[in-house]
């Protein structure tokens, strides 16, 4: 093993990866949305989960800019969007899973909302004043995804029989990416130790109980503990994300002076 | 033309900056000025130079560099072009930074304004508001979506005069 895997990463190399896990989950999820404009089951659902997507793209701008200004190599929200590779993403596995059917969408969206604002709280009373006031800013919208997604886990539990099945199956499957939303590693705990962002495990209890309030409203079930991936924060991807990258990086790729 | 004429250079007020600023619009809600909307948080004037400090709504707003580009005009057509607009993300806007001017003039523009004081933790919980139609003013209303036309806006429905209509968020 490479010295620079077992070390300790240094606190601005932590604080840009840090900035990048949390940029990366908002710009993949959001790219994702974006992608049921113009097939979303409803036009109401089309202009919901489209500004869902431009809040989370809104709120990637800010994280990349500031990763960017932290790594001190002149590359900005644009360059971190768009010309890094699949191996360079750090989001978690959850957000680049495929929309699947809209319970799918809305199971995923719940689960990652849930952490997505207590992630926020946590980072708003943060050391970093600049993550602090972007965490501010965007937990305020986050609130407003997490009552939706919340909303339309309950209505969908507590629906009919077809729709009872298929957000229960839409949950269990999303599970399996769970744990690693709260896994801590050598990156969480130097940013956890300046001060900056909290020990992911420390948002799991709250994270549970928000969850089962919504699934017990909804007559459903928490799923078993069971097999679980990891992998996505150190950029070890599902196959998922290259074709989602494939798409949405294509356009400044193939033409690298386009301006609009 | 004597020389004595020529425009004489002097300090530009921040106050007479922001009044001329009281013309420039949403693009998206075109009746409310950025005053209204308590978009233009700052005119500060350091020598020749003129700072305008104005935040976003919404992370994702669209209508940001349009409004920067606006203010850039506005200004300029009052001689003013050394302008620099940034953009200030603390403290987060809020809906409670609208204007009474810029909640009337919502209402008459068919938007339903905000209802609550502050939103915070009050936007958690669920169905807290009451909504009165901006068309009849009735408060038997219905939430359609969370959210409408545009990221600050939800969609709502009037159950006695049975029209649609926006509702602009707390936030």
């Amino acid at each position: 093993m490479r010295a620079s895997q077992t070390s300790a990463p240094g606190r601005s190399e932590a604080l840009f990866e840090q900035l990048l896990r949390i940029g990366d989950n908002a710009l993949i999820l959001g790219h994702r949305l974006s992608e049921w404009v113009g097939h979303a089951p409803a036009l109401e659902e089309e202009l919901a989960t489209a500004n869902v997507a431009l809040d989370l793209i809104g709120q990637a701008r800010n994280w990349l800019a500031y990763a960017g200004e932290v790594e001190g190599r002149g590359r900005d929200e644009d360059a971190l969007a768009f010309h890094r590779d699949v191996l360079d993403f750090h989001n978690v596995l959850l957000v680049e899973q495929p929309n699947g059917h809209y319970g799918d969408t809305i199971a995923r969206q719940f689960l990652f909302d849930a952490f997505h604002f207590l992630q926020l709280e946590a980072l708003a009373a943060g050391r970093d004043a600049r993550i602090a006031e972007l965490a501010a800013k965007s937990v305020k919208e986050v609130g407003y995804h997490l009552r939706r997604s919340g909303e339309w886990v309950v209505r969908l539990g507590d629906g009919t029989e077809l729709s009872h099945e298929r957000i229960q199956h839409a949950i269990d499957d999303a599970w399996i990416f769970v744990d690693e939303l709260f896994t801590a590693d050598a990156v969480d705990r130097a940013v956890q130790e300046a001060g900056v962002g909290p020990d992911p495990a420390s948002l799991r209890p709250p994270w549970e109980a928000r969850v089962q309030a919504v699934l017990t409203e909804a007559g459903l079930e928490r799923p078993r503990e069971g097999p679980v991936r990891t992998g996505g924060k150190q950029g070890t991807h599902s196959e998922h994300l290259g074709y989602l990258l494939a798409e949405m990086q294509f356009l400044p790729r193939a033409y690298p002076d386009a301006r609009w | 033309m004597p020389a004595g004429n020529a425009q004489p250079q002097r300090r530009p007020d921040p106050r007479r900056i922001a009044a001329w600023l009281e013309s420039v619009t949403d693009p998206e809600i075109p009746v409310l000025t950025i005053t209204d909307l308590g978009i233009l948080r700052d005119v500060q004037v350091h020598g020749d130079r003129v700072e305008v400090v104005i935040t976003p709504t919404y992370s994702g707003c669209p209508a940001m560099r349009t409004i920067e580009q606006s203010i850039l005009a506005e200004l300029a057509r009052h001689g003013i072009d050394d302008v620099r607009v940034r953009n200030q993300l603390s403290p987060a806007w809020t809906t409670d930074w609208l204007t009474p001017q810029g909640r009337r003039k919502l209402r008459e523009y068919g938007i339903a304004p905000p209802a609550e004081a502050t939103a915070d933790k009050k936007a958690l919980a669920r169905g807290v508001a009451v909504v009165r139609c901006p068309q009849c003013g009735s408060t038997r209303t219905t939430c359609l979506s969370e959210f409408g036309s545009t990221a600050c806006k939800a969609l709502y429905r009037c159950d006695e005069c049975l029209e649609p209509f926006d509702y602009f968020k707390c936030l």
